[in-house]
C-alpha cells in the first residue's frame, strides 16, 4: 500500500488510479475503509476503469473524480458513492443499500437489478435504466432511454425529463413517476392518478437528490397487472 | 465484443500527430478485440488521376522494390512498404493495376484503393500490428480503426476490420448483422463481389453499393437503417468524413468526445482518456438509430 498518496486532509485517503492498480483500490474498499486511513474516500484519474468501487460493504464515503467504465460502484451496500463525471454501463447494478449519485450521465442498465438504496443520475439515463429493478430507488435529473423500468419488480424511479419507447414493459410492482412526456409505454403498464402518497413520495426522492421540481408536475406509471396471470386465449394482444 | 475507435483532426498541426494519438485509442480496445486490429488513415488526397492501393502479402515474401521495377514497364509507380504490407501509389487507370495485380503477384491481396486511404489490417494483438506497421506514425486528417474479437467467421487478416469497398470508403463493426446473407444474395446479382463471408463486409458493401447508385452517404446510411438487421454500432470513414450510428436498441457502446482540436469516437471511455484536453471535451454518447457525421 506504499504508493498511495495520502491527502493533506486526515479525513480523505486518495487514491491516484494512474499510480495504484484498481485491485489494490478495491481490495481496500473490500477490506480496510473504516480501519485504515480515514472515513472519506477519493479516487483520481478512474480514466474510464471497469468495476470500480463495486461490492462495497460498509457505510463510507467515496468520492471519484472523472469518468468511469462498466459496473460503478455495483452491489454497493452502505456506502455513499458519489461520481464526479459519467458512469459507463451498469452503474450501481445490483445495489443493495446505501446511494450512488452521479453527477454526469449513465450510459444503458444503470441501477439494473438493485435491491435497495438510492441511485442519483443529475444528467441523462441511457437505455433499460432500472432494469429488473428489485427494491431500489432511482431519481433521474435528466431523461431515460426506451425500455427502462422493463421487468422492475419493486422500487421507485423517478424522471424529471422524458422517457423513450416502451417505459415500465412488463412492470411488477415497481412504480415509474415522470415529469416530461413518454415516447410510449410497454406492455402492460398504464398511466395512474397521483394520490397523495405518490406526491409524498416523489417530493422525499427529489429532496435526497437535490432536485428543485414540483411533485404536482409528475405522472405515476403502474403496471396494469394483466400479465400476472398466463391466458392462452389472448392471442398476444397484450 | 470488439472495438472501434475514429478520431478526427480539426486543426492542422495537430495531423501530424495522428498516429500517435490514435495507438493508445486502439491499444485501450485491445480487451474488446485481442484477436485482430486494423487502422484506416485518411491522408492528404493525392492529384485526380492518381490512387493508391493498400497491398497485403500476408506470409508471402514480396521484394517491394522488385515490383515497383517491374510496375515501371507498365507506368510510374512509388511504393511505400510497412513490412508484408504496402502502398502503391500511380497515375495508371484503376482497371489497368488491378488486372495486372492480379496477373503477377496473385498471391498479393488488395486491401484499399483511393486518393486519400491508406489501410493496415492484420491477426494479432492490437499492440503487435499496431507496432508491425508503425501505427505512430502516421499522418492525416483523419482515421478509423478497430480490434476484433472474431464471433461470427474465422480470425484471418481477410476477416479483420476496417473493410472496403470502391474507393476512399471504409467501414467497421461492433456487432452482429442477422441478414449479412440477405444483403449479399441481393447484392451479388448486381456484380457485386464478395471475398469474405463476414458480416461486416455485407454492411460495408452494401452503403457502397448505394453510394455508387447515386445517394449521398447520410441517405446510404438511412436505407441501410432500413435493410442492415442486428444489433451494430458502425463507424465509417469516406475522403472527408468520419460517420457513426448505433442500431436502434444501441446494444453495442460508443461514446464521443469533441474539443476544438478533434472528434474522437470509442467503444469506451477509457480509450479517449489520454487524449488531451479531454476533461473539457463535450463527452456524450449517439443516441440509437441517430447519424453522427462529421466532415473534416
Amino acid at each position: 500500500m506504499d504508493s498511495l498518496t495520502i491527502a493533506p486532509s486526515t479525513e480523505t485517503l486518495t487514491f491516484d488510479l494512474s499510480q495504484t492498480t484498481l485491485r489494490e483500490v478495491n481490495s481496500f474498499l473490500h477490506h480496510d475503509p473504516l480501519n485504515n486511513g480515514g472515513k472519506k474516500v477519493a479516487i483520481a484519474h478512474p480514466d474510464g476503469a471497469h468495476n470500480l468501487a463495486v461490492g462495497i460493504d460498509a457505510p463510507i464515503e467515496v468520492e471519484i473524480h472523472g469518468h468511469t467504465g462498466y459496473y460503478t460502484a455495483g452491489m454497493n451496500k452502505q456506502a455513499t458513492v458519489t461520481l464526479h463525471g459519467n458512469a459507463g454501463t451498469g452503474v450501481a447494478e445490483n445495489m443493495m443499500s446505501g446511494k450512488v449519485h452521479v453527477k454526469g450521465f449513465a450510459s444503458v442498465s444503470a441501477g439494473a437489478s438493485a435491491h435497495g438504496g438510492l441511485l442519483v443520475i443529475d444528467g441523462d439515463a441511457g437505455l433499460r435504466c432500472g432494469i429488473s429493478l428489485k427494491g431500489a430507488d432511482i431519481v433521474v435529473g435528466g431523461s431515460v432511454g426506451s425500455f427502462s423500468g422493463f421487468m422492475a419488480q419493486a422500487g421507485r424511479m423517478v424522471i424529471c425529463g422524458n422517457a423513450g419507447d416502451a417505459l415500465g414493459d412488463s412492470l411488477y410492482e415497481a412504480v415509474i413517476y415522470v415529469r416530461g412526456n413518454i415516447k410510449s409505454l410497454g406492455a402492460d403498464a398504464q398511466l395512474e392518478p397521483m394520490n397523495d402518497e405518490d406526491y409524498a413520495i416523489v417530493q422525499s426522492l427529489l429532496t435526497q437528490a437535490g432536485l428543485p421540481h414540483n411533485p404536482q408536475d409528475f405522472k405515476r406509471v403502474a403496471s396494469a397487472r394483466q400479465l400476472y396471470h398466463w391466458n392462452a386465449d389472448v392471442n398476444q394482444e397484450y | 465484443m470488439c472495438g472501434i475507435v475514429g478520431l478526427l483532426i480539426k486543426t492542422e498541426p495537430l495531423r501530424d500527430s495522428l498516429g500517435e494519438l490514435l495507438v493508445p485509442m486502439l491499444v485501450g480496445m485491445s480487451d474488446r478485440g485481442p484477436d485482430s486490429a486494423g487502422l484506416a488513415v485518411f491522408t492528404a488526397t493525392l492529384p485526380d488521376s492518381y490512387r493508391k492501393y493498400s497491398l497485403y502479402a500476408g506470409n508471402y515474401s514480396i521484394d517491394w522494390t522488385d515490383l515497383t521495377q517491374s510496375f515501371n514497364q507498365l507506368g510510374k509507380a512509388t511504393i511505400d512498404p510497412h513490412g508484408n504490407q504496402a502502398v502503391l501509389m500511380t497515375d495508371q487507370p484503376p482497371e489497368t493495376v488491378k488486372s495486372w495485380l492480379k496477373e503477377t503477384y496473385p498471391q498479393l491481396h488488395l486491401l484499399s484503393a483511393g486518393r486519400t486511404i491508406d489501410l493496415y489490417k492484420d491477426t494479432g494483438k492490437p499492440s503487435a500490428v499496431a507496432d508491425r506497421y508503425g501505427f505512430r506514425s502516421l499522418k492525416g486528417s483523419h482515421a478509423v480503426g478497430h480490434t476484433r474479437m472474431a464471433t461470427e467467421s474465422a480470425v484471418t487478416p481477410a476477416h479483420a476490420h476496417p473493410f472496403t469497398a470502391g474507393e476512399d470508403f471504409c467501414l467497421v463493426h461492433n456487432g452482429s448483422l442477422s441478414n449479412p446473407n440477405e444483403i449479399r444474395r441481393k447484392l451479388e446479382p448486381r456484380g457485386i463481389h464478395f471475398e469474405t463471408d463476414n458480416d461486416t463486409e455485407a454492411a460495408c458493401r452494401f452503403l457502397e453499393y448505394r453510394m455508387r447508385e447515386g445517394d449521398d452517404l447520410e441517405t446510404a446510411i438511412q436505407k441501410g437503417f432500413e435493410e442492415l438487421d442486428g444489433f451494430y454500432t458502425f463507424l465509417m470513414g469516406t475522403a472527408d468524413k468520419l460517420a457513426l450510428v448505433r442500431d436502434p436498441f444501441a446494444c453495442k457502446p460508443a461514446i464521443v468526445a469533441e474539443t476544438d482540436d478533434y472528434v474522437a469516437i470509442a467503444s469506451e471511455f477509457r480509450s479517449l482518456a489520454h487524449l488531451p484536453n479531454v476533461n473539457q471535451a463535450n463527452i456524450y454518447e449517439p443516441a440509437p438509430e441517430e447519424m453522427y457525421v462529421w466532415t473534416v
